[in-house]
């Protein structure tokens, strides 16, 4: 069991959230075909700190940001789209 | 004490027989039980390496020098023999897939393992006890019709079956219509059971050795070298060794070895719980599948029941387990077969699923000359293994894809050919 702290709700069971995924750069519009579908497949997987997307599904049922351990789930920071990540939770 | 010798001499072809006169002597005097596999020393040179010593490692490390040869091989673990998803999985063996590629693939393997126990001349118990996998809705069961056809024009044995027939085969389920979710039917598969997973590890580990392959435990790699374009070896915390071929089967740390190369993968890593209950006298003979509840369940030859369940919904390293998971867990099994309600769980466990976004491994060449990969084995690596390693040993070997798996190679994700296997690789998705 891991607990996240939903920007708007505080802490919370994860079964409450859907994990999106880790963040990416967006390729540019005219990006060509495979740069597209690198950006949709590759993955970096990190074993680490990583900063990723979650929806609160059973929740407010908002968008949001978590950078996350990923061998200790522990989650040092979350924050809106928007809100800048202090440089202290991506070192 | 003449097999204590067979077992240390790797020149032989075959793997040295047991002999049961010397079994219970060792059992009553306990005094020097001999080493399965040799303990040597990392040599600085390797016509190939294999990261990962997990069913995936040991099975081409040992169809690479029995079939093709090729003795000279390193097998490297930073853990120990099937440490990893290898010992860890539900050992359920079964081929009825969704897309012909997989049918064929996955039968192959089934094939492999009938006849495992005296290929290794190791007793890996295959019991093929029969798979069902329940449909709980129309969907469901559509794609249940769906696999049954595909597996039938691929010559497998597999079949939609009514609750009262499997009434028959499972005494103790609930078939009947007034419970939350009720059973429409199933995809019946005769030739689908379990195995002993451990006994398959180390019978690959112990034949592999035999012939001359090492297997090198506590031995993690750190670095992967390439120069222009060719992989040219690995650093390990046990010195430098050079290879022309590095191998890469390590399923849930497949992503981070492959980086070393420089080859980023379309996999996330997930964790999948499992438990296992008090033995108790044989009552399930199938191996029981419900995607829509979560969970699949079998009993093994001690008399345990193993637990699965579907992947945690996030991607992380972590093995620890989660109460929420044995909560789900008890009352999905417990809507199946309420009248083992009173059975206590002995423990849970986990382990780490390397997902592919099509549910279908990657096996083959990688953009690094000589570094191949034989990942993103997600829910289904374990049944895999003994084809995986067979079609990784010939590539390795000759140096070409053969047939059995070019459906699976990297490049089909840049290329946009899926071979999409999500209907039938595991629970939950």
């Amino acid at each position: 069991m891991i607990l996240i702290p939903c920007p708007h709700c505080g802490e919370r069971n994860s079964n409450e959230f859907s994990y999106i995924g880790e963040t990416k750069p967006r390729p540019p519009v005219d990006a060509d075909t495979a740069e597209w579908r690198r950006y949709l497949y590759e993955k970096r997987n990190p074993a680490g700190w990583t900063t990723e997307q979650w929806f609160h599904a059973s929740g407010c049922r908002a968008f949001f940001f978590a950078v996350r351990h990923t061998v200790s789930n522990e989650v040092r920071w979350t924050g809106l789209p928007g809100e800048p990540i202090p440089t202290e939770a991506l070192s | 004490m003449s097999w204590r010798r067979n077992g240390h001499a790797g020149g032989g072809d075959r793997p040295p027989t047991y002999s049961a006169l010397s079994l219970l002597r060792h059992g009553l005097v306990h005094d020097d039980w001999p080493r399965v596999w040799r303990r040597v020393d990392l040599e600085r040179r390797y016509d190939a390496i294999i990261i990962g010593a997990g069913v995936h490692g040991l099975a081409t490390a040992y169809y690479l020098a029995s079939r093709h040869g090729m003795r000279h091989v390193a097998v490297v673990d930073k853990g120990y023999v099937g440490g990893g998803g290898s010992g860890r999985n539900t050992a359920i063996l079964r081929s009825n897939y969704l897309t012909p590629e997989g049918v064929r693939f996955y039968d192959r393997s089934v094939q492999l393992y009938r006849t495992l126990a005296v290929d290794l001349n190791f007793n890996v118990m295959f019991a093929p006890r029969g798979h069902l996998t329940l449909a709980h809705n129309d969907g469901s069961l559509r794609t249940m019709r769906w696999r049954a056809e595909v597996n039938k024009l691929q010559g497998v044995d597999s079949e939609v079956i009514d609750p009262e027939e499997i009434k028959r085969l499972v005494p103790f389920m609930d078939v009947s219509r007034y419970t939350r979710y009720p059973i429409l039917g199933a995809l019946y598969h005769p030739p689908g059971g379990i195995i002993r997973h451990d006994a398959v590890n180390w019978g690959y580990a112990r034949a592999a050795d035999a012939l001359g392959v090492q297997i090198h435990q506590n031995t993690e790699v750190l670095a992967i070298r390439t120069e222009s374009g060719r992989v040219t070896g690995v650093s390990t915390n046990r010195g430098e060794v050079s290879a022309p071929i590095v191998v890469n089967c390590t399923a849930g740390w497949a992503s981070l070895i492959s980086e070393m190369a420089g080859v980023r993968l379309p996999i996330i890593t997930h964790p999948l719980q499992a438990a296992v209950t008090e033995p108790v006298k044989m009552f399930l003979g199938a191996v029981v599948v419900s995607g829509s509840l979560h969970v699949y369940v079998s009993q093994t030859d001690r008399g345990e029941l193993v637990f699965g369940a579907s992947t945690d919904p996030y991607a992380s390293y972590s093995m620890r387990g989660s109460l929420e998971f044995t909560e789900e867990l008890a009352g999905h099994v417990l809507e199946l077969m309420p009248s083992i309600a009173k059975m206590r769980v002995l423990r849970q466990w986990s382990g780490l699923c390397d997902i592919t976004p099509d549910f279908s491994p990657i096996m083959g060449v990688t953009p690094v000359e000589g570094f191949l990969v034989d990942v993103g084995w997600g829910t289904y690596g374990f049944k895999a293994g003994p084809a995986a390693g067979e079609a990784m040993a010939e590539l390795v070997a000759t140096g070409s894809t053969p047939r059995l798996i070019a459906a699976f190679d990297l490049a089909r994700f840049e290329e946009g050919r899926l071979a999409s296997e999500r209907g039938a690789a595991a629970v939950g998705h």
